[in-house]
């Protein structure tokens, strides 16, 4: 089973519906695969190795990810916002490969060793050439993407996603064909995520129409989304919120839309609640996933979002704050610092198991013996199955001993009328080893630390009140709503408790 | 026959193809429309007609899964057969119900 093979799938089974693009232009499913068709004999005669794309969103998107998987070839989409030494670094680790760069982006990328550079004006112009393909390829597929990490703990790491993981989570996940004619699906996460490529697969699979922004703003967002009459979207929070600052504006109410989906970093609680206000014939779903796990493993779905936000049992509502269940087809444990699995409840570290988890680097595999996967991720489970993830134990701060979570300070800061945004985090301290810091966005008018203290101190320990506190204009976000950690860690690392 | 998973089948009396997703925990025999299916790539055996008792037919996207072995097939082109593995129909298998999270 390969990638390709869905395309085909669907080319077969309804080769005039739209696959990409908008209503009045798109590219049908049989046109799309015509084009990767010609890409990928195109690609080969170019000296195909890796497939890379350093580029925007877009056909040519697809149509390359396409083309790598007829051509059985790995398919490695580039972060195009790295600076140029970054990102010369990361094409010379795809060598022996092809890399399809924007236009005007040739001139960042040089012409690195191994490497055969191609203009995605030309790539275009050979994707489009007349007629059917008739070349044929190797059959042997293995890996189908590799995506590099974000890099934000040290060297990007190229996590390798086989043919196998992928093509496992769509099947799994999605019914083909499931899609009504007419739905349309909204991707504005970059190449280089996960999201975005999962987001193809799953699109060509259910026969849903995608339409990609080419970058995201707020206002082309809805402004998309009205025109192009779109029914699905994925976004990040930190999306979520400036995409409801706009409709509020504008008035717009998005009616064909009717599912939200959302990940990739905490939702918070205010931000959620609103939207479901101001969308009420939205369906949201919070979805938990990794790049190493083919994206998502636990989702939250609508009616358990509905009933959380009607309940009045705090059981219930906490959930929202959850990311659901984990899929039925995957294993999900929580386990001590020894490996042992705790009990519903107890705090520890995620581990997956599954067909879609590949839990593997260039050079490294990160699984064990019986197939689990080790996410970093600290979270627990309730005792009706649903996953609470508390972030990064990476993150974690260590307090005279005490392991504390900056996602559930975080959580409750957030909840304070005088806050937009927070980050909690642990700053070196010459008597615990590390203090939990917090920086504040404030909402309006500042609040005073001892309100915001006191506030936390009522509702957690107080070993979890942060001592160091510092106001900020915005919090440091990478483009795919990923907190920058290290970077606020290291702005904050000089900065004393105050003396109370 | 040795299923491999993402090894793909031919029916050798009908359109239906498959493409193994889960392999065999012990040695069967893939059938379709009554008759063994062949490799992909390698030439249907002549003068064989689909059996009526096996010829319920086969819809792309759907999985099938046999408990008893674990075989898991998807089914990625329709045809006339029905799939079977040692002479027993396989049932189909649904992809779970999940909201759209991509």
């Amino acid at each position: 089973m390969h990638t390709a093979l869905l395309l085909d799938m669907m080319a077969d089974a309804a080769p005039d519906r739209l696959a990409f693009g908008g209503r009045r232009d798109g590219l049908t499913f049989h046109e799309v695969r015509r084009r990767a068709h010609h890409a990928a004999a195109w690609l080969q005669a170019n000296g195909a190795g890796t497939v890379v794309f350093v580029g925007l969103n877009g056909t040519a998107l697809p149509v390359a990810l396409f083309a790598a998987g007829m051509l059985a070839k790995p398919f490695a989409p580039l972060n195009y916002r790295l600076p140029d030494a970054d990102l010369k670094k990361l094409l010379v680790r795809t060598a022996p490969a092809v890399a399809i760069v924007d236009d005007d982006m040739l001139g960042r990328v040089g012409s690195p060793e191994g490497v055969t550079v191609v203009a995605r004006s030309a790539f275009e112009i050979a994707c489009n050439a007349s007629g059917q393909s008739d070349a044929v390829f190797d059959e042997d597929h293995d890996i189908g993407v590799l995506l590099f990490t974000s890099g934000t703990t040290g060297e990007p790491k190229a996590a390798i996603l086989r043919h196998r993981n992928l093509t496992s989570y769509v099947i799994s996940t999605v019914e083909f064909l499931g899609s009504e004619e007419g739905e349309a699906a909204l991707v504005s996460v970059p190449p280089y995520h996960i999201a975005g490529i999962s987001a193809i697969l799953t699109g060509v699979y259910s026969g849903r129409r995608i339409v990609h922004l080419e970058a995201f703003t707020p206002e082309t967002w809805v402004q998309t989304a009205a025109q192009e009459e779109i029914t699905h979207a994925m976004v990040v929070p930190t999306m979520l919120g400036r995409i409801l600052d706009v409709l509020e504006t504008t008035g717009e109410r998005l009616p064909k839309l009717k599912a939200i989906s959302y990940g990739g970093g905490r939702m918070p609680l205010p931000v959620i609640e609103r939207a479901m206000r101001l969308l009420p014939q939205v369906g949201f779903a919070n979805a938990y996933g990794l790049t190493e796990t083919s994206s998502t493993i636990s989702i939250l779905g609508p009616e358990d979002h509905f009933e959380a936000i009607a309940s009045a049992d705090p059981k219930v509502r906490r959930r929202l704050g959850s990311v659901g269940r984990p899929l039925p087809f995957l294993e999900v444990e929580i386990r001590g610092p020894a490996g042992e699995v705790l009990p519903p409840g107890e705090s520890g570290e995620i581990y997956v198991r599954g067909d879609q988890v590949s839990g593997e680097y260039a050079g490294k595999k990160v699984i064990d013996e019986e197939g689990w996967f080790a996410t970093h991720d600290g979270g627990s489970m309730d005792e009706d199955g649903y996953l609470y993830v508390e972030g990064r134990l990476d993150d974690v701060i260590v307090r005279g001993g005490e392991n504390i979570s900056p996602g559930e300070i975080e959580d409750v800061l957030r909840q304070h009328p005088g806050v937009a945004d927070v980050a909690v985090l642990g700053v070196p301290d010459n008597e615990w080893g590390e203090a939990v810091a917090a920086a504040i966005v404030p909402a309006g008018e500042r609040p005073s630390t001892e309100d915001l203290a006191a506030w936390v101190k009522a509702r957690l320990r107080s070993t979890k009140t942060p001592e160091v506190w510092e106001f900020r204009a915005a919090l440091p976000y990478n483009d795919t709503g990923k907190l920058l950690r290290r970077q606020l860690k290291a702005e904050m690392s000089g900065r004393q408790p105050a003396t109370a | 026959m040795d299923l491999k998973p993402g090894s793909r089948w031919k029916s050798a009396v009908c359109d239906t193809e498959v493409v193994v997703v889960r392999p065999p925990k012990t040695p069967v025999q893939l059938e379709c429309g009554g008759h063994p299916m062949v490799a992909a790539a390698a030439a249907k055996p002549e003068g064989l007609s689909l059996a009526a008792d096996h010829s319920a037919g086969s819809q792309m996207g759907k999985r099938f899964a046999d408990e008893e072995s674990g075989l898991e097939v998807l089914c990625v082109k329709a045809g006339a057969g029905s799939v079977a593995i040692d002479g027993r129909a396989l049932g189909a298998k649904d992809a779970k119900k999940l909201p759209a999270s991509d």
